[in-house]
């Protein structure tokens, strides 16, 4: 079973990955937009943005969600970060998370966004990942870990 | 200027252990070169030509006498004994060991110094005008809102993997010294109507392959909104910015592919989001970050005596009186000058600053300049506040130091990259170039005669010399492996600011001063009385120069 970091844990993942050939409603799978926008009832599903989706589709259906997944095909590209703050400041409150091909060295920041959980593509190393989320204890900008600037907090 | 208090330190304390443990991790060979690539970029480090170079972030310029002695012990404990000066008022090392970078970066944070995201593609040091605070045709010290950008930007979670680089910088004054126009934000204090000071906002500009103006993107905007507007615009950008092609990715492509109004359209939508969100600024935070500007202790000077007096130093000797034309300028305060010392002396490549300068440079701000120096993006050091009764004695301290050269605004005060003697990105070598022209134009009387002018050089597209931005630019350019240099004519960073048209076929690199020759020689016959080069450049277009300049060639 894949593994995750979620809260500082190493834990099974419990999700089904995305499958463009598995029919959507079943239980616990994660859907990719378009099967995600097809579906009629949105409550309790899970979703995964890939670069270039930006979240807004998902705005009005924020309650409904259970787990937003935003796909990182390459570590590089930093898409992903801007779409986490904007969901997590249109007021979504379950899990976000990360996953592909980021490294360890971007948890914090992929955290200071709004993202709870971490999975890896390269799992061989979680215990140690995990280090890095503790790589910085203080911030000057708000996000949504720390919503208030350093310079409200001084 | 600026001073830390322990959070600031906690965060660049904090910076330096990741950095130190990525760069373990990276000679273990437990990150792969495309992962450290850009981690050590995001901390001024490059792997180049012949060794790394860091870069060492200063921003907008400003430093301390203790911030320079501890440069100057850098240079000689980790690298050859000198630095360089960017054009982004950075400062350079060019021959640190990787392994070594972490130590050099935990010495550096002693003095409240870093190399935060002076590379990569991220928000890189913002810069302003070297003479902030003290020019005499300033409207508002852009240093407090620049200390502002500098905070927010710094280890800014969301912007850290942006489609490429990014360039902030603020000007208060009415001259624009820092080529607001050509950053990819540029930021003005302006007054409305009514007087009240706020900001004007450029988007879009900069230089590179493909240069371009800034656009408005906002006329006046309150100044409380300075952090939620740029993060609005930061953010459309993130989203939207190309990154299939990375000479594509810069906002300047953005916004001419949407237009401005409809990228304009765009940034508002998500500034409502954000506008009165938690980082709109508080009269305490702007109140916090002016206080670290405030007046230095000015001696009231008896303006009519020091003036008298610095005319009978003048009067006795005439190449102090040159230097005091050339290289001081007007003060806000009365009995004040700015005095700027030339990195540009002939045989030294240009911005190279050694250990024992850097010390003596030290040295003289604390004697003669409340012990702040200031870097130029023109690559000079800066003293803001001499006495005018000082300069003398200042002057003589400078003699055989080869920071008194009296050049400044002038043909042999040329901006330059390290290009291919260092750069592995640079197409072709720029120093050589530099040192042809300055040893080719060796004659004061003439540079003075020509007038104030620009040369600038890049050695490639990225144009680290600016050169489309020169009078005159020179860019080495690769010919079938062979080093050739295209020029341009009439480039202009100010307020009117221009991008250099290219002359024509590119030269070889030993032509170069005859056709610098060329080009001179055509001005001063076309200009007329009190004309400078760009006014003539503007008045008769390129064609005469062009005429002349390949006439010459075959």
């Amino acid at each position: 079973m894949p593994k995750l970091i979620k809260d500082g844990d190493i834990i099974d993942d419990i999700w089904q990955p995305v499958d463009p050939d598995r029919a959507p409603l079943s239980l616990g799978q994660i859907c990719d937009l378009e099967q995600w926008q097809n579906l009629v009832d949105k409550g309790g599903s899970a979703v995964q943005l890939e670069p270039g989706q930006a979240p807004t589709p998902l705005f009005d259906f924020i309650d409904k969600l259970a787990l937003v997944v935003i796909n990182f095909p390459v570590f590089t590209d930093g898409r992903g970060f801007s779409y986490a703050r904007d969901i997590r400041e249109h007021g979504y409150a379950g899990e976000l998370r990360a996953s592909g091909h980021f490294i360890r060295d971007q948890l914090t920041y992929l955290q200071r966004c709004g993202f709870d959980a971490f999975q890896m593509a390269d799992e061989s190393h979680l215990d140690a990942a995990v280090a890095s989320l503790g790589d910085f204890t203080e911030y000057y900008q708000a996000a949504i870990d720390q919503p208030l600037p350093l310079f409200r907090r001084r | 200027m600026y001073v830390y208090d322990q959070y600031d330190q906690k965060i660049i304390d904090e910076r330096v252990d990741q950095f130190r443990d990525q760069t373990s991790r990276f000679l273990a060979g437990d990150i792969t070169d495309d992962e450290f690539l850009p981690l050590r970029l995001q901390n001024g480090l490059y792997l180049q030509r012949l060794a790394p170079m860091l870069r060492i972030a200063v921003p907008y310029g400003l430093m301390s006498s203790i911030q320079l002695r501890k440069l100057a012990d850098i240079s000689r404990s980790y690298d050859k004994g000198y630095v360089h000066i960017s054009t982004r008022q950075n400062v350079q090392l060019n021959w640190p060991l990787l392994e070594e970078v972490p130590d050099i970066l935990a010495e550096l944070s002693t003095v409240q110094m870093h190399a935060i995201q002076t590379s990569g593609n991220c928000i890189r040091n913002t810069t302003t005008d070297q003479f902030a605070g003290v020019a005499s045709d300033e409207l508002e010290d852009p240093r407090p809102y620049c200390e502002i950008i500098r905070q927010w930007s710094t280890l800014h979670p969301e912007f850290a993997f942006l489609p490429r680089k990014f360039k902030i910088a603020v000007c208060g004054s009415t001259q624009d010294r820092a080529a607001i126009h050509y950053h990819d934000i540029g930021v003005e204090l302006v007054a409305n109507v009514h007087g009240v000071i706020g900001l004007k906002i450029l988007v879009g500009g900069g230089l590179g392959r493909t240069p371009a103006i800034g656009s408005v993107i906002c006329e006046w905007l309150d100044k409380k909104y300075l952090l939620t507007y740029l993060e609005a615009v930061l953010r459309v950008y993130n989203q939207h910015g190309r990154r299939d092609n990375k000479y594509k990715a810069r906002i300047k492509i953005l916004v001419r592919a949407m237009g401005i109004d409809a990228f304009r359209e765009a940034v508002e939508e998500q500034w409502a989001v954000l506008k009165d969100g938690p980082s709109i600024l508080t009269e305490e935070e702007v109140a916090r970050a002016r206080s670290f500007f405030r007046d230095p202790a000015y001696t009231q000077v008896e303006s009519a005596q020091a003036a008298a007096e610095l005319e009978s130093q003048c009067l006795r000797d005439p190449i102090f009186e040159n230097w005091v034309k050339r290289n001081t300028q007007d003060h806000r305060v009365s009995g004040y000058r700015v005095v700027t010392l030339s990195l540009k002396s002939t045989g030294f490549a240009p911005g190279d600053i050694t250990a024992e300068q850097l010390e003596l440079l030290a040295e003289l701000a604390e004697l003669y300049s409340f012990g702040e120096i200031r870097s130029t993006h023109q690559q000079n050091m800066v003293l803001g506040d001499v006495q005018v009764t000082d300069l003398y004695a200042l002057w003589q301290r400078l003699q055989g130091t080869g920071l008194a050269t009296p050049n400044i605004g002038y043909l042999t005060d040329m901006i330059c990259c390290p290009g291919g003697d260092y750069c592995s990105l640079a197409n072709a070598k720029s120093l050589p170039i530099a040192e042809a022209i300055q040893t080719r134009f060796d004659d004061l009387d003439y540079l003075y005669d020509l007038g104030p002018l620009e040369l600038n050089i890049s050695g490639c597209m990225n144009a680290c010399g600016h050169h489309h931005i020169g009078q005159i630019g020179i860019l080495g350019v690769d010919k079938k492996g062979q080093e050739f240099y295209q020029i341009c004519l009439g480039g202009n960073q100010s307020k009117d600011a221009s991008i250099g048209k290219i002359l024509g076929p590119s030269f070889k690199q030993d032509d170069v001063p005859d056709i610098i020759d060329s080009i001179l020689s055509t001005f001063v016959t076309l200009r007329r009385e009190e004309e400078n080069f760009l006014d003539t450049y503007r008045r008769v277009g390129i064609t005469p120069f062009k005429e002349q300049a390949y006439a010459k060639a075959d």
